[in-house]
This record gives structure tokens, C-alpha cells and sequence, in this order.
């Protein structure tokens, strides 16, 4: 029985993650539109893309090997992977026990990988300047997060995500390094999600763009694929910051299924929340040169072995 | 010769019949093969001969080392080299688990040269040193006393060099080999010293009577830097490794992979045996020295590589890194067992062990696979590369697998032994002393940062070389690799991918080496449901590889599934879009030296002093704009440049000694001997 509903709470995040990423999107473009003072499309939009995008023919390039079709396969499960072991609304996954924070992590580099072979296959400069300029990013985004990972593990006492969530929903009272790992978690999730003031989503001038440019050679299913990874790893990164810093409302491990309606609600709330203030931070930056970024990466590496260097002093602080 | 060891076994009284006779007979027999190698290289046909036998012989040792993992030590005494030491063998799973990583390099190394061997255009050069230098490595990894020790270790350089300068036309080669050749006896003679320290007045130069015998505190510290020093210059690391960049790509492919993949390995079991085993139990800072090497080294590797040019020597400057990834489980351990936390130090060196297996195989892969592309292409440059995914399909997947195993990506086997480092390092506040405390934190960040940027350096590599279009005839005109080449990168693959998802046996068969180093060992993983890790606690961390694997093959073939089945299958060819102005010349694609150039500013403007001098025509001139990029590596800027002036100096000033009268000389003979006399007189 317990086995089932594990199984039953697997499974309906597996489904929620996917069925909510879309919309997260679709919000946070509503919002910013209304903060410009535009009307904006429907929250919905992201959907209908999607659907219109499975539905047309894929273009692909003539010079395109297999990979440039595989890929998107893969970084799409990758990150859902990645989706699926977050806790949201509650902590007892079945298969939370196969991939830590650290690997969970890696799977985003795995697919990252992915993406930026992809940028590169069919040979056209945009992709390698987007691959370029990705790869750089992540060079200081990754160890970054590495850090902050850590100081989440040491002020928890393990690297297992729902331990995590459960430590944090007892309370570990108020800690120099957990702020600073919040304020470092962010600054890594902007530049992860390729978000203003690191690159800029909407953009239409290719010498400004990263993650556009590597996938300007997609089309249909496939652009899809990655257009729905993307969404899936900012609700992924929003769930991750929730879960950790604002555990509440998070169904504890074992809780039963009357728990359920609780957290879905709890994690929707914070999820809306999350969207508001990514909304309210794009609008009110300007995107950076792209040497400045490893400036403001840079900072929360900065931040991550700040953390974890206090922790290592003292397991108080 | 083998009848007379064992004949000369059974007269010292030892039974010689386990897995230890079994690797010397092997080195016997890569001796034999070695000695007729000249002759049968003139041979048509006598190269695959050699590698036949070769891959045999080293066969016969995996399966020995396998055996000796789980037998008991086993011992050996042979009335050989000096006769009042007698040349001492032992097996362990130690040794056996470096004769498993040896053998098994050597393996895949002779299969893959049956059919890469046969493009030598001067075989009798090749063919007799890499009998010699695999039979010098297993010498080293069963020599018991430190006569035998150095012995094979020198063999093992010599050999090697040989090999390096087997192409002798190119200046560059021959200076790769001046380098190689002083910076590995520089590296023996520091490990002569920490034997000659060990082994104390008495001349005890046998293992087990170092093992014994009481070491004072500043003989130990003496060997601890000493032992760095040396198996360090072997391994590759900072600022020691200048040589090895130069010398592996310069052999031969397979040997490179052999000294990339294997050699280093073989610099890190003397590392292991002097200072975990032969100085004693550790001191509370030992640590210390090792993780700050270790860490510097690998970062400062990855970057370098990223910003070469040459394929292989990215592969070997990512070898450094891989060093430094290694000397940082080590140090832990190191570290932990020093403080008395024996059971994380079990963990950290499990997770340094595990890597050097993870290293051997990866690295052997990619170098076999940087080989097959020179063989296809004649090109080593990545800038006269691209597209290769198209004319060598096998290639182009294995050296996939390859790229992502070395990123540390999951669920490969790079990240399983990552994983296991980053977790030793999460146990590290444990640790009391204060410099432990700000050090590893430190470590831990070079580290990551040496991980994203593999990641980078290899998306790079793999791009600019396999993807795109090709970028000159000689990449679109390439052919794929014969059979055995293959073969042999598709078993590596393989194997690498089985490490990554069943991370767990080979743990438990590394504990058969860690338990008798640290006096601990980690948690069975055998017995943990679902095939997963758990290094520390289940509540602590664990990771199941196997189910990553399943995860991601799953939810990939149901979204392929779903999407061709309900929404379009449809595919179209079209040229490419590129925002509406496709350029038709292959040099648009963004360049090996291109790609880099983020990275380069970033982190290279200062340490390497990376420099780009544009010169741009003026208004009118239809001259192309020019781009020169300038950079050095710190260790020749600030340590070896300095050295030479010094050396260059020095010899200038000892040029008068050879026009002495004999006066003078018979005044200088004097003179020595009263200061030694003196010396005599005052030590004491």
C-alpha cells in the first residue's frame, strides 16, 4: 500500500511538472507584458506554441547528422529526469533515493552537453556562438551551483533532496549561509534558465542571444522538445528554490494522500510567487554585455564557498 | 628463463603458483616478444605479430591481476639484481589493481594497434619498445624493493621515450623527447632519495623491511614531498607536468594512450605504495600538500586544454586535469587518516581509486578514437577538422561516449567517481585542523570549476571536430577505421558505460585494496536494493547510475514514441536557415580557437597571459583583418625559464674548471677532502 502510493506521488509529480512548466512560462511573459504596460498573450500561449510546433513537419538542415535529432530527445528527458526528483508538494518520491542534488545537477549538464553539440552540428556561426557562449556560462554557473549544493548538504546533513526538504521543514532557524546560498541560488537560476540580465528569452538580435541562437536551426517536434525543456527546468529550478527555502505546506514523507490537495496547492501558490518575482526582476534589469556575466556568476560562486567555508568553520553559522 | 625463475623460486622455498608467477612470466614473455620484435618488424605482417602477442600476453595479465584482487598477498624472492637484496615480488590488490588498470590499457592498446599498427612507416622503431614498456610497467607494479622498483620504473621512462622520438624527423618531436627524457630522471632521482631516506643506514631496501622499520618524523615529511616530486613528474602534476604535454602526443597513437591512460596511473601506485604504505601512518597535515597540488592541477590542466588547438594535445593536457581530480582523493584520504577518520578516508580513496580505473578507460578511448580521426584524415589540428560524424559513424559515437564519460556527465562513469569525491569532501568539516577546514572548501570549488570546464573542453573538441561541416578535403575525404580499431573503442565505450551504471561492484572490489591501506573500508553496496551507492548513510546521499540510465532511455523513447505516433512524424530537408543568410564556405563555422575565446578572456587573460592582437586594415585596404592569439603556461614563465637562465649561467662559470693548471686542481682535490673530512668530523 505504501508502495502504491509512493508509486501514486511519483507519478502525479512526474505528470504535474509537465503539465505545469508550460504555464509558469506563459505567466511570467503575461506579467512582464502587463508590467510594460502591454496587454501580453494568454497565459495559455505556451500551450498552443507547443501543439502548433508537434504538429508542423520538422525542417532540418542538410548538413544535420543524427544527433541533431537525437538530441532533443535527450535533453528532454534529462531534464525531465532532473523535474521529476524535486519534491514539490511532497517529499516521499519513490525514486528520490537514485539522484542527489549533485546528480541532479549533472543531468542538467548532461543535457546542456547535449544542447550545445546540438548548436554545433549543422555548422552555421550562430550555433557555435551560441554553444561558445553557453559553455562559458556554465563554467562558472556549475561550480557555482556545486557550491551552493554543498552548503545546502552541510547545514542538512545530506545531499538527498527529500532529506533536504525535510530538514528544512523542521527548522534550522535563521543562517548566515543559507542566505547567502538563497541569494547565490537565484543568481545561478537566472543564468541557468537564460533569463535577462544574463541572455535575454525574447530576443530578436542574434549577436545578443545564447541559448537562441544554439537552437535557431530547430523546428517543429523538435524545437518543441527543447522550448518544453526549457519550461521544464525553470519550474525545476523555481520547485528546487521552493522546496529548500520555503519548505512549507510540502506533504512530509509517508503523510498519506490527504496531504496531496495541500501541497499541490501550497507548491502552486509558491510557484505563482516565483513567477511574480522572476517577472518583476527582468523587468527591472537591462541584459548584460556577455563579459559582464562572469562578474555576476562570479559573485555567486563567490557566495557558494563563502557559504560552505562558514560551515566549515562552524556548523552553527 | 621462465623455468629458471621457478626453478629458482622453488630452491628460495616459496611456491610460485598463483597470479604472481603468472605477471612474471608475462614480463618474461614481453621481454621475449620485445627482443624479436626487430626482426619480425621487417616482416610484412610482423607488426600484427607483435601486437597479437602483445594483446595476449596482456590478456594473460588481466586475468592474473583479477585473480590477485581476490587472492592473498603473495611474495617472491629471486636470486636477481643486487646480490645482497635479491630481487624482491609481491602482489597485493594494490599491485593487482594497477596490473588490471596496466593490462587491460595494454590490451585494448595491442588489439587497436593490429589494424592502427599497420600505417607505421617505421615499424622496427615502434615495434620492439612496446613489448618493453608494457613488461616495464607490470615490473614496477610487482617489484618489492626498491632496486627492482627503479629499475623497471627507469625501463618504463626509457621505453616510453624511445617511443616518443619514434618520429624523429620533427624538430618539435626531438624537443618533446629532451624534456621527457630530464624531467623523468629528475622524477627518479627524487624517488631514489625517498627510497634511500626509507631504507635508512642499515640499506634495508626491501618493502617490507621499509614497512617496518620506525621512520622519525622529518624523514617522513622528507619522503612525503620527495614522493610528490617524483611519481608526481610522472603523473603530470603542476608545475611538474611541462614535459607531458609535449611527449604524448608525440608518439604513436596507441602509446599515447598508453602514457596518457596507463603511465600516469603506474606514477600514481609509487605515489600510493611510498607514502600510504612504506612511510607509515600519516601525519595530520599530509593532506594538505597533496589536495593543494591536486586541485591547482586540475584546474590549471582543464583550461589549458581548452585552449589547444592540436587534438591530442587537449587529450593530454585533460590527462593533467584527470592527475589532479585523483591527487584530491588521495589527499582527502590522506587527510582523513590522519585526523583518525579512517572510514571517510576509505571513502576518498575509493573515489581516487575509482577514478583512476574510470581515467584509464575514458582516456584510452578518446585517444584511441584522436588516432583513428589522424589516420582518417592525417590531421591532428581541430581547425582542419569537422564534420568527421558523417564519413566515420562508429568513431564519431564512441568518442561521444568517450566525451561525455570524461565531463563527468550521468550516467557515465566519470560522474560515479565524481560523485564519490564530492561526497568525501562533504565529510571533510569533520576534520579538526584549521588549514584542513579552509583548504578543502577551496579544493572542493577548483574542483566543480575543473568539471564545468571539462564539460566545455570536450563539447569543444568533439563540435569543432566531428559536427559541422568539414573544414578542409582531407576531413570531407575521410574514411572510416579498420575492424580492430573499432572493435576495440566500441569495448572501451562499453565498459565505460557499465561502470557508470553499476557503480556499486566495483566499489566492493576496490575495498579489497582500500581496507588494508586505511584500516577501513566502506559500506557493502552489494547488498543495497536496486543496485544503488549509499558511500556514507541512507538518509546522507546515495545514487543509483542504473536507474538515471533506464530514466533517461524511457522518458526519451516515450516522447520519441508519443510524438511520432500523435502529433507529426514529417521530416524535411532544407538548407540551413541560419537568419536568413546561410554562408556556403565551411570557415564561417566558429573555429576550435573561436569557440574558446569566452573561456580564454575569462579565466586566461591573466594566469596564461592569453593575448589577442588584432590588425585591422585601414579604411580601403582590401587586405584581411588578422588575428594573432598569444598566451604561455605559468610553470615555464616562472619556474623553468628562471632554471635555465640559472643552469646556463652556472655552466658558463664551470667553463674555466676544464683549463685549471695542475696546481690547481690538486688544490681543489685538496680542499674537498678537508671539507669532507669536516663534515665527517662535525656530523653527528
Amino acid at each position: 500500500m505504501a508502495l502504491i502510493g509512493d508509486l501514486l506521488i511519483q507519478g502525479t509529480q512526474m505528470t504535474v511538472v509537465l503539465a505545469v512548466a508550460p504555464l509558469v512560462t506563459g505567466v511570467v511573459r503575461k506579467l512582464k507584458a502587463r508590467l510594460y504596460r502591454k496587454r501580453g498573450a494568454s497565459v495559455l500561449q505556451p500551450y498552443r506554441d507547443l501543439a502548433r510546433l508537434f504538429r508542423k513537419e520538422a525542417v532540418v538542415a542538410e548538413g544535420a547528422s543524427w544527433l541533431f535529432r537525437a538530441a532533443p530527445y535527450l535533453i528532454f528527458a534529462a531534464t525531465w529526469v532532473a523535474a521529476a526528483l524535486v519534491p514539490t508538494f511532497a517529499t516521499g518520491l519513490l525514486f528520490s533515493w537514485s539522484a542527489d542534488l549533485i546528480a541532479i545537477t549533472a543531468l542538467l549538464g548532461s543535457a546542456r552537453f547535449f544542447l550545445a553539440l546540438a548548436g554545433m552540428d549543422v555548422g552555421t556561426p550562430f550555433g557555435g556562438l551560441g554553444s561558445s557562449r553557453e559553455m562559458m556560462i556554465s563554467s562558472l554557473a556549475e561550480p557555482a551551483m556545486i557550491m551552493l549544493v554543498f552548503s545546502l548538504a552541510l547545514v542538512a546533513g545530506s545531499t538527498q533532496l527529500s532529506t533536504v526538504a525535510g530538514v528544512m521543514l523542521q527548522g534550522v532557524g535563521l543562517r548566515v549561509s543559507l542566505a547567502l546560498a538563497l541569494i547565490g541560488l537565484m543568481i545561478v537560476a537566472v543564468a541557468e534558465n537564460a533569463r535577462i540580465p544574463v541572455d535575454n528569452p525574447s530576443t530578436h538580435l542574434e549577436l545578443t542571444m545564447v541559448h537562441e541562437a544554439m537552437v535557431l536551426e530547430y523546428s517543429g517536434r523538435h524545437l518543441a522538445l527543447i522550448e518544453l525543456s526549457a519550461q521544464l527546468k525553470l519550474t525545476l529550478y523555481i520547485s528546487l528554490i521552493a522546496c529548500v527555502f520555503v519548505p512549507w505546506g510540502l506533504a512530509p514523507a509517508g503523510a498519506g494522500l490527504t496531504h496531496m490537495p495541500l501541497g499541490l496547492l501550497a507548491y502552486f501558490g509558491k510557484l505563482a510567487v516565483g513567477a511574480t518575482l522572476l517577472a518583476l526582476f527582468e523587468v527591472s534589469l537591462a541584459k548584460m554585455r556577455v563579459f559582464r556575466v562572469p562578474d555576476f556568476l562570479g559573485a555567486a560562486l563567490m557566495l557558494g564557498l563563502l557559504g560552505t567555508l562558514l560551515l566549515f568553520v562552524s556548523r552553527g553559522l | 628463463m621462465a623455468d629458471g625463475a621457478t626453478a629458482a623460486a622453488a630452491a628460495l622455498g616459496s611456491t610460485p603458483t598463483g597470479p604472481l608467477s603468472g605477471l612474471l612470466f608475462l614480463i618474461v614473455a614481453f621481454a621475449a616478444i620485445a627482443l624479436a620484435a626487430p626482426r619480425l618488424a621487417r616482416r610484412p605482417g610482423g607488426s600484427a605479430l607483435v601486437y597479437g602477442a602483445s594483446f595476449i600476453a596482456a590478456t594473460l595479465g588481466l586475468l592474473s591481476a583479477l585473480a590477485g584482487l581476490v587472492c592473498a598477498p603473495e611474495t617472491l624472492v629471486l636470486p636477481l639484481g643486487l646480490p645482497w637484496i635479491g630481487a624482491h615480488f609481491r602482489l597485493d590488490a594494490l599491485s593487482a589493481l594497477f596490473a588490471l588498470v596496466v593490462n587491460l590499457g595494454g590490451a585494448a592498446a595491442s588489439l587497436y594497434a593490429i589494424g592502427y599498427g599497420r600505417h607505421e612507416h617505421a615499424p622496427e622503431r615502434v615495434l620492439p619498445f612496446f613489448p618493453a614498456f608494457l613488461g616495464a610497467m607490470n615490473l614496477v607494479l610487482v617489484a618489492a624493493d626498491a632496486y627492482s622498483f627503479l629499475f623497471g620504473w627507469e625501463l618504463m621512462s626509457l621505453a616510453s621515450w624511445a617511443l616518443v622520438i619514434a618520429h624523429d624527423k620533427s624538430a618539435e618531436n626531438l624537443k618533446a623527447g629532451f624534456v621527457y627524457i630530464v624531467m623523468a630522471t629528475f622524477g627518479t632521482l627524487m624517488l631514489m632519495l625517498a627510497f634511500a631516506l626509507l631504507a635508512g643506514p642499515s640499506g634495508a631496501y626491501a618493502f617490507a623491511d621499509m614497512e617496518r622499520a620506525p621512520h622519525g618524523a622529518l624523514v617522513t615529511a622528507l619522503v612525503l614531498g620527495l614522493a610528490l616530486v617524483g611519481a608526481g613528474s610522472k603523473a603530470g602534476l603542476v608545475p611538474l607536468h611541462v614535459w607531458l604535454p609535449l611527449a604524448h602526443p608525440a608518439a604513436p597513437s596507441h602509446v599515447s594512450a598508453l602514457m596518457s591512460g596507463v603511465m600516469t596511473k603506474v606514477a600514481i601506485y609509487g605515489f600510493i605504495r611510498i607514502v600510504f604504505e612504506l612511510a607509515g601512518p600519516p601525519d595530520w597535515w599530509w593532506g594538505i600538500p597533496v589536495l593543494a597540488a591536486g586541485g591547482i592541477t586540475a584546474t590549471l590542466g582543464v583550461l589549458q586544454a581548452m585552449l589547444q588547438a592540436d587534438m591530442k594535445r587537449v587529450l593530454a593536457f585533460s590527462t593533467i586535469e584527470n592527475i589532479g581530480i585523483i591527487f584530491v582523493g588521495l589527499g582527502l584520504a590522506l587527510a582523513f587518516k590522519g585526523n583518525g577518520l579512517e572510514a571517510a578516508g576509505a571513502l576518498a580513496l575509493t573515489a581516487g581509486l575509482f577514478h583512476v580505473l574510470n581515467h584509464a578507460l575514458f582516456k584510452n578511448l578518446l585517444f584511441f578514437g584522436a588516432g583513428a580521426v589522424l589516420n582518417a584524415t592525417g590531421e591532428r589540428s581541430l581547425e582542419q577538422l569537422g564534420g568527421l560524424i558523417h564519413r566515420m559513424p562508429t568513431t564519431a559515437a564512441v568518442m561521444l561516449v568517450g566525451a561525455a564519460a570524461i565531463s563527468a556527465l550521468p550516467p557515465l562513469n566519470g560522474f560515479a567517481s565524481e560523485w564519490l569525491t564530492f561526497q568525501a569532501i562533504l565529510l571533510s568539516p569533520e576534520l579538526a585542523p584549521w588549514g584542513l577546514k579552509l583548504l578543502v572548501p577551496a579544493v572542493g570549488a577548483l574542483l566543480a570549476l575543473a568539471a564545468a570546464l571539462a564539460a566545455a573542453c570536450f563539447v569543444r573538441l568533439y563540435g569543432i571536430a566531428f559536427l559541422g561541416r568539414p573544414r578542409t578535403g582531407a576531413a570531407a575525404e575521410a574514411r572510416e577505421v579498420d575492424r580492430w580499431s573499432r572493435g576495440t573503442m566500441i569495448g572501451l565505450a562499453t565498459l565505460c558505460v557499465l561502470a557508470g551504471i553499476l557503480p556499486g561492484p566495483v566499489i566492493d572490489a576496490l575495498q579489497q585494496v582500500v581496507s588494508p591501506l586505511m584500516g577501513a573500508r566502506m559500506p557493502v553496496q552489494g547488498d543495497v536494493a536496486w543496485l544503488s551507492i549509499i558511500p556514507v548513510g541512507e538518509s546522507r546521499s546515495s545514487y543509483n547510475g542504473l536507474l538515471v540510465f533506464v530514466f533517461i532511455l524511457i522518458s526519451a523513447g516515450l516522447a520519441a514514441v508519443l510524438i511520432h505516433r500523435f502529433a507529426s512524424r514529417a521530416l524535411r530537408r532544407a538548407p540551413a536557415w541560419d537568419c536568413g543568410f546561410p554562408l556556403n564556405d565551411p570557415r564561417t563555422q566558429y573555429s576550435a580557437s573561436s569557440f574558446a575565446q569566452p573561456i580564454r578572456r575569462v579565466f586566461a587573460s591573466g594566469l596564461f597571459r592569453a593575448r589577442e592582437d588584432v590588425t585591422m586594415p585601414p579604411p580601403g585596404d582590401l587586405s584581411p583583418a588578422r588575428i594573432r592569439l598569444s598566451g604561455d603556461d605559468p610553470a615555464w614563465r616562472l619556474i623553468y625559464a628562471p632554471l635555465t637562465t640559472m643552469v646556463d649561467a652556472l655552466s658558463a662559470r664551470a667553463n674555466v674548471l676544464p683549463h685549471l693548471t695542475i696546481r690547481q686542481y690538486l688544490g681543489i682535490v685538496f680542499s674537498a677532502l678537508i671539507l669532507l673530512l669536516l663534515v665527517l668530523a662535525i656530523w653527528p
